[in-house]
């Protein structure tokens, strides 16, 4: 058989047992739209160029592998963050463990409650951006989940949010198999920061869709952490407007496998795009980060910063492109990936890309992979400071350009203290 | 306070031996210096006492206050009470100064079996030795050494061996890429840390910085050895004449 027709009949088969969700006018042409998006690519396969460095298969065959759950006794992270909480559980949204969703200068409405209507401002971006990014290349999980997505929230935001919005994804299931989608509409010049965090589910497809209007800002935390055993594919899909801002920052510590992608196209001038990673992994732990930017206006900014900690075999993936098309003249892109080797087992794969049709820009990119600096180690130690400690200390050094990145010093603390956590549990 | 025996030392990587029998007695409250040509081996003899890698110990002992040193890890031996301003301080991105050095005074402190310094005490302890050093806040908020000039990272150095106290302070070339301002500077501040349970060894190639940090004790070294100790007298010796007599004065012996 033909690789086309057997990735067709791999995708009819992952479907088979699925129905679409039920909803109103608007959700179900969406909905019907992805799914023939899906059909026409068919869902990833082991030989797809942009799978080359992660195998697909337990993120696309039927059932979710089991993911046992973490026992912590550890508080979790955003802890002490005044915010309004959405929880989900194992992808199933739930009221008595959220906040009451209201905000000031804020819609937030489930998905499932919203897809119910005909009519919904979420379908010009549900679904849209998605397709939008399905160019140059294939994200079939992406449009797998705007198809099957069961909830989600659709968040629009008029002014200033008051505090952040905070997605939290609990697992209690070992086998469960979550989709949610969300999309958020900031309006011009509004301003939201919106927090994830949690392991979800044994296996968790998300899609975000972010709508930047012109002057508006949005800020992204994202911690994924705790269980092992668990594996995630995400989306991120923003769209940009004049003069507006989005800055996204993930920590991902632990997970058997994780592929984040970000497709961040800046159509309006003067946009500032940051996008970061930080990951620590310790054997079992595959963690790819694929990054497409896309440039089609004048003197935007895009940065991407990401840093990997690998040890016991843990691998570390770097897929990274800037985009910059015709006229898109004093674009300033730049994009750094480096991974931090702990010892001879593990691997960092990196394919850093530069596209450029324009003439005055100035784009760079850089990748490395390194061990501990022995010289930077001995200054410690001789300073009176354990090796253990001191190896900790010169890990957080490696990881402070991507978590620089969060602007708001109380969230980069919640992070940092999640890097001191996981190093501290770890021997030396 | 330091004592050193007989100690041979060579490259692991080379297999080249550099330390060929070094012999020296530091005693407590006092100031030793060694000078000597390039290569004869006084880095390596900083190196080799605070414990980094690379070298292989073959013959000799080296102790502090008694206590055999050469054994221990580089940390116990700062918590032992050694310190060494290195001549190249190395540069730590994103390692805050401030962070680091507090790390560093728990991290001895805990050692020791004494309780940590609170945030309140630290800091005060911190700024005013700062001050006197002309270190601004600035500096001690920016990563280890990063962006410092050459003087600010020898200041930076000393401003380290006045907060962790040590017994035995080594200083590798120390005035090596400062200017005469500078120099004072970094001088008045290891002057100040002299006492009577204080010793340092200062290795150096110029008569310069013994002007202001006044040895008790002058050695030269070369290929590997200690050839002559004498007074600061000796330094002013070199100064003069090079290391040219001294060498064949070695070599008839």
């Amino acid at each position: 058989m033909a690789r086309a027709e057997l990735k067709q009949e791999a995708t009819e088969a992952r479907i088979a047992t699925l129905d679409l969700p039920a909803g109103g006018k608007w959700a179900t042409s969406v909905r019907t739209d992805a799914l023939a998006r899906l059909r026409a690519m068919g869902l990833p396969a082991r030989r797809d160029e942009y799978w080359r460095y992660t195998r697909p298969e337990t993120l696309t065959q039927a059932e979710a592998p089991a993911a046992a759950l973490f026992d912590s006794k550890e508080p979790q992270v955003f802890e002490s963050v005044d915010r309004l909480r959405v929880v989900f559980v194992d992808g199933v949204f739930d009221p008595a463990a959220s906040d009451d969703l209201t905000l000031a200068g804020v819609e937030i409405e489930r998905l499932e409650t919203a897809a119910k209507a005909d009519i919904h401002w979420a379908k010009d971006l549900y679904g849209v951006l998605e397709a939008r990014g399905q160019k140059p290349v294939d994200r079939p999980l992406a449009a797998f989940n705007s198809a099957y997505a069961t909830d989600g929230v659709l968040i629009r935001v008029t002014g200033a949010a008051s505090k952040p919005i905070s997605l939290i994804y609990t697992h209690k299931s070992e086998t469960s198999d979550a989709i949610l989608h969300h999309v958020v509409k900031l309006e011009k010049g509004a301003e939201l920061t919106l927090l994830e965090n949690g392991p979800a589910a044994a296996r968790f497809n998300k899609v975000l869709e972010v709508e930047v209007a012109d002057g508006a800002r949005f800020h992204h935390i994202r911690a994924q952490g705790r269980d092992h055993e668990r594996r995630a594919a995400t989306h991120i899909f923003a769209r940009l407007g004049a003069e507006s801002q989005f800055k996204s920052f993930t920590l991902t510590v632990n997970g058997v496998l994780t592929r984040n992608e970000a497709v961040i196209e800046m159509t309006g001038d003067d946009a500032v795009a940051h996008i970061a990673g930080a990951a620590m992994g310790d054997g079992a732990f595959h963690h790819d980060d694929t990054v497409f930017v896309t440039h089609d206006a004048l003197r935007c900014e895009s940065r991407q910063v990401f840093k990997k900690v690998l040890r016991n075999g843990a691998v570390g993936v770097f897929q990274g492109k800037i985009l910059v098309k015709e006229g898109a003249q004093k674009t300033d892109g730049y994009q750094i990936s480096q991974s931090l080797l702990l010892d001879g087992d593990s691997q960092f794969l990196a394919k850093p890309e530069l596209e450029i049709y324009a003439d005055d820009v100035a784009c760079s990119h850089g990748s490395t992979s390194g061990a501990i600096d022995m010289d930077a180690l001995y200054y410690l130690r001789s300073r009176g400071v354990p090796k253990k400690e001191a190896t900790d200390l010169l890990v957080l050094s490696f990881l402070a350009e991507a978590v620089e990145e969060i602007e708001d010093e109380g969230l980069r603390d919640e992070i940092v203290s999640r890097l001191t956590g996981w190093l501290a549990r770890r021997g030396g | 306070m330091l004592e050193i025996k007989n100690l041979h030392v060579k490259l692991e990587a080379e297999d080249k031996a550099i330390l060929k029998g070094v012999d020296l007695v530091i005693e407590p409250g006092t100031v030793h210096a060694i000078m000597g040509p390039n290569g004869s081996g006084k880095s390596t003899l900083s190196y080799v006492l605070s414990g980094r890698d690379g070298y292989a110990v073959t013959d000799g002992s080296a102790t502090l206050e008694g206590e055999e040193i050469l054994d221990m890890e580089p940390e116990e031996r700062a918590a032992a009470g050694l310190f060494l301003a290195f001549q190249y301080p190395v540069e730590i991105p994103g390692v805050g100064n401030m962070t680091f050095l507090r790390t560093a005074v728990n991290a001895q402190r805990k050692a020791r079996g004494q309780e940590e310094m609170s945030a309140a005490d630290f800091l005060k302890v911190i700024r005013e030795k700062a001050k006197t050093l002309q270190i601004d806040a600035d500096m001690l908020k920016r990563p280890v050494n990063v962006g410092f000039s050459g003087g600010e990272k020898k200041r930076n150095e000393i401003l380290q061996m006045a907060m962790l106290e040590p017994k035995m302070c080594i200083l590798d070339e120390t005035d090596s890429g400062l200017d005469v301002d500078a120099m004072k500077l970094v001088s008045d501040g290891v002057n100040a840390l002299r006492d009577a349970g204080r010793s340092f060894l200062v290795i150096t190639h110029y008569q310069r910085l013994l002007d202001h940090i006044k040895p008790d004790v002058v050695h030269i070294m070369a290929d590997g050895r200690i050839i002559k100790s004498g007074g600061p007298e000796l330094a002013l010796e070199v100064e003069q004449n090079g290391y040219a007599d001294l060498l064949a004065e070695a070599e008839a012996v």
